[in-house]
């Protein structure tokens, strides 16, 4: 799956200090559920992003374990409380091994 | 075979209660539940669940949930065939204990959100969702 | 008794799902600044349609919110992808599409509102798809991508996008005039073991269930459509071939002259609708 796998992320650049900004994530994968069948009847093996993380200047804003049940191209929302100019990291893990990243920075004015 | 009036009476009555109730409640769900609670009580409200009374498409159902003040909300689907849906744990830079994500629904079945809240008690609320079926394969 | 029984059954089964059909009269705005034209007056060639509207109107609010934010709206991802494959070179000359086009954003501008058109050159109505492999085979010396194929849809709605909220304005007359017939024809004729028209649903029952689902008058100015039954963009030609073999008929296939004739036909009946591209749909 790492092939072709795209991460989106809407952060505001500029922020007030102690400021609650809405981040929205999306990612492009397949989140095969492991409850498919292929044409000829063997059941396709589950393969998905099961953990998502976002973190701001090294500290947890959010930790999400996903099962099959979220939807393909995996799409979170939510507000994070910026205390001081610096970086969020958003972290994908896939369930073959493969981590996905994307930093974006944040000014304070 | 024929039928008797009452047997037709019967019979739509079986099937109109077939539409509204949401697939058979399944025992997963408690143990699932149970494990995120350690077996503590789980009252009702303290944790609010949005999610569309129909939706269009079971593969892609938008879901909210927030939790004044929760360290985790559980999101789980009764009725598909594994009923865990994700787990959101609120780190220290969360501004609100809530998100909003898409999720898919085998069918029409009931939602639930299990919070845990500061105190370390929890909080459950859930929602009956229903899965329409599309018109035309495409 | 037996028939009766029955009948009631099937009468409390379809209770449940008596809404109320047809369109709504809610507003397409994208990203809270670009007002699309979801209704309008029909072309002068439709003779039985008085209104066309785009199929956003018949999808319920959750669906149709998904098209309102860039970022909520999934398709969006695949044109990322098509702007990566815009950026690549390819093929035995080296180029990729920027080395020609530059900006998608400046020079696609307004591309997507008048396909499928005549092309001089190889004197045939094209589709962008068909444009799209015209470039590669002629100019990159690269193969052509199977009509409908996940990166001719993601680079078809990469360009498509950039037409957002222009509206459609494909010709009908001059050499295109032909074909637009041919499509014309192909749009009344019913086809399959159901017997059934586009038109049979698309004009005279739009608004009407088929089963659970509206049908809406099957304007294709939101394709490439992110469709949430598959996840994944979906081509004009595709969802042709969804509804031919719906029909119960053998169906034409994806990049037919058939198809390619439906789809100028078609697409001029959504002649002043904003296009959407990529749009959402259930």
């Amino acid at each position: 799956m790492a092939s072709g796998v795209k991460p989106r992320v809407k952060v505001p650049k500029k922020a007030a200090a102690g400021e609650a900004i809405t981040i929205k994530t999306l990612i492009s994968h397949k989140m095969e559920s492991g409850q498919r069948k292929d044409k000829s009847g063997n059941v396709i093996p589950r393969s998905i992003i099961n953990r998502f993380t976002a973190e701001f200047n090294g500290q947890s804003v959010v930790d999400v374990t996903l099962e099959p049940a979220i939807s393909t191209n995996p799409y979170f929302e939510f507000e994070a409380t910026v205390p001081e100019a610096g970086d969020f990291k958003f972290t994908w893990y896939d369930d073959d091994g493969d981590v996905y990243e994307s930093t974006k920075s944040v000014k304070i004015g | 075979m024929d039928f008797t009036r009452r047997e037709t009476l019967a019979l739509g009555a079986g099937a109109a209660l077939m539409t509204i109730l949401p697939f058979r409640a399944n025992a997963a769900v408690e143990d699932v539940i149970a494990e995120f609670t350690g077996g503590a009580a789980v009252a009702d409200g303290g944790v609010d669940l949005t999610a569309p009374e129909i939706a269009e498409n079971g593969n892609t159902v938008p879901v909210s949930v927030e939790a004044a003040g929760a360290s985790a909300i559980m999101l789980l689907a009764a009725g598909n065939p594994t009923p865990g849906v994700a787990t959101f744990n609120f780190g220290p830079l969360a501004a609100t204990q809530a998100a909003s994500t898409r999720i898919r629904l085998a069918g029409t079945q009931d939602v639930i959100a299990i919070a845990k809240l500061a105190d370390g008690s929890f909080a459950r609320a859930s929602k009956t969702v229903k899965v329409t079926i599309g018109g035309c394969g495409g | 008794m037996k028939i009766k029984a029955l009948t009631a059954v099937t009468l409390l089964l379809a209770a449940p799902m008596a809404m109320a059909g047809g369109a709504d009269d809610d507003t397409l705005v994208i990203n809270e600044e670009l007002e699309m034209v979801t209704k309008t007056a029909a072309p002068a060639h439709m003779e039985n349609v008085d209104e066309i509207m785009s199929g956003w109107h018949f999808r319920s609010d959750e669906t149709q919110a998904l098209q309102m934010d860039d970022f909520d709206n999934p398709g969006m991802i695949f044109v990322d992808q098509g702007m990566d494959v815009w950026n690549t070179a390819e093929g035995s000359e080296g180029k990729a599409c920027a080395d020609c086009h530059g900006d998608p954003a400046d020079s696609m501008a307004g591309v997507a509102a008048t396909y499928p058109k005549w092309n001089d050159a190889s004197e045939e109505v094209r589709t962008l798809q068909m444009q799209i492999n015209g470039c590669r085979t002629e100019r990159m010396g690269a193969e052509a991508y199977k009509y409908d194929a996940g990166t001719a849809i993601n680079v078809e709605a990469m360009i498509t996008s950039h037409s957002r909220g222009m509206p459609v304005n494909v010709a009908i007359d001059g050499p295109a005039e032909a074909m637009w017939e041919e499509g014309k024809e192909l749009y009344y004729t019913r086809t399959g073991q159901l017997e059934l028209s586009c038109a049979n649903c698309h004009e005279d029952n739009y608004g009407n269930y088929i089963r659970a689902d509206h049908l809406s008058q099957g304007q294709i100015n939101g394709f490439p459509t992110y469709r949430l039954k598959n996840a994944k963009l979906n081509g004009v030609h595709s969802r042709f071939k969804g509804c031919v073999r719906d029909t119960r008929a053998e169906t034409y296939s994806p990049g037919s002259a058939e198809f390619v004739a439906l789809e100028l036909y078609v697409k001029s009946r959504a002649n002043g609708l904003s296009v959407e591209g990529p749009s959402v749909r259930n």
